[in-house]
């Protein structure tokens, strides 16, 4: 793997360090950072998040990631909550979003328990970052919220309906998982990010 | 299709695994670390650590135990035991914890389940009980079971949900240790009660206990310690025997 600049954006949202250490165990070191500077000179960026949607969206503009994040022209990630702030809006706490995604998060009815937990399926697995994985293979959840399936949906799982597992359009990716806590296969998607 | 999850239980006293725990190929069976790490290449959903230690002189070992563990660990894992206030919760999650788990705490001061709901999110806040089968039913027990509370575990742990609670971690101290089976009776009423996942505790003795724990007692995952640590079960086979029984989990 070639040495390259990848920056982990720091909005004191959740599970930052755990992808750290994720990307350390495939031999890449990673800078947190909230400067835009930094962020706009990294190879790659990743986009985590865990947390409350408007909490969320308001940490980022406090630090002015909200325009930052939809003008970056290198490969991004987003993670969970990272992914629903990339979307159009949030129907948690009304919350409008990056919009880089054209796209709604919805609450998921009570039909079954909420939130969605666990390790559940991939499917109709699409594009570069799905590289060596298999239909069926388990991927970590833990989200109440969710993307329907859509024309940037480039991976689906079913847990009430089918929703998006992971979402791509030009150099912005998301996953609805959680790669860095996904056993092999999540570390395998991180490593396909990590060469794109 | 969503699994069932198995998770392992490790207790930790100043930064080690306690019991003696049987495995030969570990060249240091006490290290969490270590431990950690085999339990996930065995095929473990989740982990649950849970600190006996819990003085507060002896936390930072338990925060760089966490640390050590967030390391090499790409499962997801909880931290529990001694955990009291907001400030003791950031400092697990931030040593790179996925969840915390609580117990006494929150039944002395039930609002603490709400300031971490708002705090850090549903999802990492576990609400642990204990609780025992009497003539008046279901009772709440604090400090593993020995401490009666008088509140009822059904109200309290509607109450949990309603609060925030992203998980119930249910022990039955009637079934804990026996290896009889789980609480099935007990948690399918739960399940059925409340709209988060719950995590059966208590009881496990052989294979067919987790199938029944899953199916009768509708469980969503099922903890154990004991039969793991001396490997009277090995979680791959648990899994394959689940799975011929069509309960859906990962191998």
């Amino acid at each position: 793997m070639t040495k390259q600049n990848i920056v982990i954006i720091n909005y004191e949202a959740g599970n930052i360090q755990s992808v750290k250490y994720a990307l350390e165990r495939l031999g890449v070191s990673a800078e947190i950072s909230n400067c835009e500077a930094t962020i706009k000179h990294a190879d790659k960026v990743i986009f985590p998040g865990v947390g409350e949607a408007a909490w969320a969206m308001n940490a980022l503009k406090k630090n002015g990631l909200d325009k930052l994040i939809p003008q970056l022209k290198q490969p991004v990630l987003g993670v969970c909550l990272g992914m629903q702030l990339m979307c159009a809006s949030s129907e948690e706490g009304n919350t409008k979003g990056l919009d880089i995604f054209p796209v709604e998060t919805l609450k998921f009815p009570a039909e079954d328990k909420v939130p969605h937990m666990g390790w559940n399926q991939l499917n109709q697995l699409n594009g570069d970052l799905f590289k060596g994985i298999k239909n069926n293979d388990f991927v970590y959840f833990v989200h109440s919220y969710y993307v329907p399936v859509n024309k940037y949906t480039t991976s689906e799982t079913n847990y009430i309906r089918p929703f998006s597992a992971s979402l791509q359009k030009d150099n912005f990716y998301a996953c609805q998982f959680h790669p860095e806590k996904s056993g092999d296969i999540g570390q395998e998607i991180l490593s396909n990010f990590i060469n794109l | 299709m969503l699994a069932k999850r198995i998770i392992p239980c490790l207790d930790i006293k100043d930064g080690r695994t306690v019991k003696g725990i049987n495995f030969v190929d570990l060249k240091d069976a006490g290290d969490p670390v270590e431990l950690a790490k085999a339990y996930a290449e065995k095929g473990a959903d989740e982990l649950v650590f849970l600190d006996i230690t819990a003085t507060h002189e002896k936390r930072k070992t338990l925060l760089d135990m966490v640390g050590k563990v967030a390391q090499v660990l790409n499962i997801p894992f909880t931290v529990g035991g001694g955990i009291s206030s907001s400030e003791d919760v950031a400092q697990v999650l931030k040593a790179g914890a996925d969840k915390i788990a609580i117990n006494s705490s929150a039944v002395r001061n039930p609002e603490l389940i709400t300031e971490l709901a708002n705090r850090f999110g549903s999802q990492c806040v576990v609400l642990a009980v204990d609780a025992r089968e009497t003539e008046k039913g279901w009772e709440v027990y604090l400090n593993g079971g020995r401490i009666p509370t008088g509140i009822m575990l059904f109200d309290w742990l509607k109450e949990a949900e309603k609060r925030g609670a992203g998980e119930i971690l249910f022990t039955s101290m009637n079934h804990d240790g026996t290896k009889n089976g789980f609480a099935n009776e007990a948690l399918a009423e739960i399940s059925q009660m409340i709209n988060i996942p719950l995590i059966a505790s208590g009881g496990a003795g052989n294979m067919q206990d987790f199938a029944d724990t899953f199916v009768n007692g509708k469980a969503d995952a099922a903890l154990a310690a004991s039969v793991f640590h001396y490997k009277e079960i090995e979680i791959h086979e648990l899994k394959q025997f689940l799975k011929e029984k069509n309960i859906p989990v990962r191998l």
